[in-house]
């Protein structure tokens, strides 16, 4: 709390600084349209998924740089959304048939991503238009892509797909978790689950007004494994006889040992 | 204390790991079995993918098999050239097991047809056996002998070939055929075949039960050692640090089952492991006639670098 509460005084002055540096100098960089941009911090940029790797909590901060006084429209609002890599999913439902229940029907999702987190300043609908949603990919209906399906009612499939995500943790939608102070500082703190699939994970900051978004940021957080973990799942791409050998010289030493441990101790 | 697995990509309680190997230690120390029909359908309960687990349990057979034939090496009471047979058998099975294994999972159908296969073999090994061990108990309450087994049309067959540890002369035929039916069930269902493959050598093949277990296990450990090779090179579907969890619980559990298992009466044990059998035949076939809670299913299309 206290790292939180610094961050936050260093952010104050910083935001000052910018207000006060940019009056003049910098007005013809920005365009009209984005009058007011992001200033971003993370915790951490990277997250290493060592062996012990049991989630992550990411913290991303950051304030709002704005040329202009504040407008007075309408209140300014953030969101916060964080997606891990995308990859096509198959989703598929199971029927009675013959007295058991079996996959009977399947829809591939063309892109979905692994992990998926929105934070909002508000509820989601005070914070954005569907139009805007829809231009964006903010929520997570929207994140999830989904064309050329002819199956009749593709749309349950997809939304099993957010719903045993969100059950599991991987998608979530958090209203009012984005604190947003005087309409420039804001900050929210991200969980990661353990589950977490290595790659980029692409960071995204919107700043909206009256459903508008006025802003939009983008970084990446890269996820990667590291240490034995990096060396044993690259090994099992990049030389699967070699890893494979070097599970079975696991095991079977192992299990001489084992035997040969235990006749030790009968003997003895 | 939680350990993520580099190749299924999940985080697991490690000494839960821990726990089911040693669990199924116990119980294959116990029974003389490798466990891995156990312990494959305890690994998807607890959130492991199923073809990493299949794939891994196959591994951990190979050690718990290393093991337990260096025992029974020493007793001499394995028959090598018999078990050389049934290898040979064993090697074709895995290789059509595995294609089985990967045309079905491209059609989305490998988890209920790996279900099915354990329900419909633990059902009638559990059942025989259960038949067979209560007949067996009782007969012996009544004090007649156990009927001598018949040579029946197996021994009218071709090739034969003469098995000295296991005082035979028979055809080669059926323990190639044992051996490529247990072989396909190893790469499907990611279990040692032991269950099935010990029935088969005593009523089929008619061999003396003291050399049973020693030259199954001997046969195990190549098949399991070929599955997980094709599964490493196909599917990289092997998780080494699961595997080694699941080794270092199963050994010390296999010990300590040992020890219970020399307390009881051998018919006593058979109808535990049956019933045993049988809970699990149970429990899976109820998953497939209830409605599950869920009646979709995620698989995410991995892109590999």
């Amino acid at each position: 709390m206290r790292i939180l509460r610094s961050l936050h005084a260093l952010l104050a002055s910083l935001c000052a600084a910018c207000v006060l540096v940019l009056v003049a100098p910098f007005a013809s960089v920005t365009s009209p349209a984005q009058a007011e941009e992001v200033v971003l911090g993370l915790s951490h940029d990277r997250v290493a998924i060592t062996a012990n790797f049991d989630g992550s909590e990411i913290l991303i901060f950051g304030a709002v740089k704005r040329e202009t006084p504040i407008p007075t429209t309408a209140p300014l609002e953030v969101i916060v959304t964080v997606s891990g890599p995308k990859e096509p999913v198959i989703v598929r439902r199971k029927d009675r048939s013959m007295g058991i229940w079996v996959n009977t029907a399947s829809v591939s999702v063309d892109s979905a991503p692994s992990f998926y987190a929105v934070a909002t300043s508000a509820p989601f609908g005070a914070v954005l238009r569907d139009t805007e949603d829809l231009r964006h990919k903010i929520s997570i209906r929207r994140a999830i892509r989904s064309v050329g399906s002819t199956l009749q009612g593709a749309q349950d499939f997809s939304n099993a797909l957010m719903r045993i995500r969100e059950e599991k943790g991987f998608y979530s939608l958090q209203e009012n978790a984005v604190t947003l102070d005087e309409q420039t500082l804001f900050r929210t703190a991200l969980q990661m689950p353990a589950d977490l699939i290595e790659g980029e994970y692409e960071t995204r900051i919107f700043l909206t007004r009256a459903g508008r978004v006025v802003s939009r940021y983008e970084t990446v957080i890269q996820v990667n494994k590291v240490g034995l973990e990096r060396f044993l799942y690259n090994l099992s791409q990049d030389q699967p006889p070699l890893y494979g050998l070097l599970a079975l010289v696991i095991a079977a030493l192992s299990g001489w040992g084992a035997a040969a441990l235990f006749q030790m101790l009968r003997n003895s | 204390m939680n350990i993520y697995l580099p190749i299924a990509e999940v985080s697991v309680n490690a000494f839960l790991v821990l726990g089911l190997g040693g669990m199924v230690g116990v119980l294959s120390g116990m029974f003389g079995v490798g466990g891995g029909f156990l312990l494959t359908p305890l690994l998807f309960f607890i959130g492991i993918p199923p073809a990493v687990a299949v794939a891994t349990g196959a591994n951990q057979i190979v050690a718990s098999s290393v093991s337990g034939v260096l025992a029974h090496l020493r007793r001499r009471s394995v028959d090598l050239k018999m078990g050389v047979v049934l290898q040979v058998g064993g090697m074709i099975g895995a290789v059509l097991g595995i294609a089985i294994f990967n045309y079905l999972k491209s059609l989305g159908q490998v988890d209920l047809f790996v279900t099915l296969c354990y329900v419909v073999f633990l059902g009638i090994v559990g059942g025989l056996m259960f038949i067979e061990s209560v007949n067996a108990l009782r007969k012996s309450r009544r004090g007649t002998p156990p009927k001598r087994k018949q040579r029946g049309w197996v021994h009218s067959l071709p090739f034969k070939m003469r098995f000295r540890t296991s005082g035979l002369y028979i055809s080669i035929l059926p323990p190639v055929a044992v051996g490529l039916f247990v072989g396909m069930l190893t790469a499907i269902m990611g279990v040692g075949g032991g269950f099935i493959m010990v029935p088969a050598m005593i009523y089929l093949l008619g061999m003396p039960t003291k050399v049973v277990v020693g030259t199954s296990l001997f046969q195990i450990i190549t098949v399991t050692a070929a599955t997980t090779m094709m599964h490493a090179i196909t599917n990289q579907t092997v998780d080494i640090v699961l595997a080694v969890l699941l080794l270092v619980g199963g050994v010390v559990g296999a010990q300590f089952g040992t020890r219970i298992g020399m307390r009881l009466k051998a018919e006593q044990l058979r109808i535990l492991l049956a019933l045993l059998v049988l809970l699990v035949c149970a429990k899976l076939a109820l998953d497939l006639l209830l409605e599950p809670s869920e009646i979709y299913s995620l698989s995410p299309v991995r892109v590999t670098k």
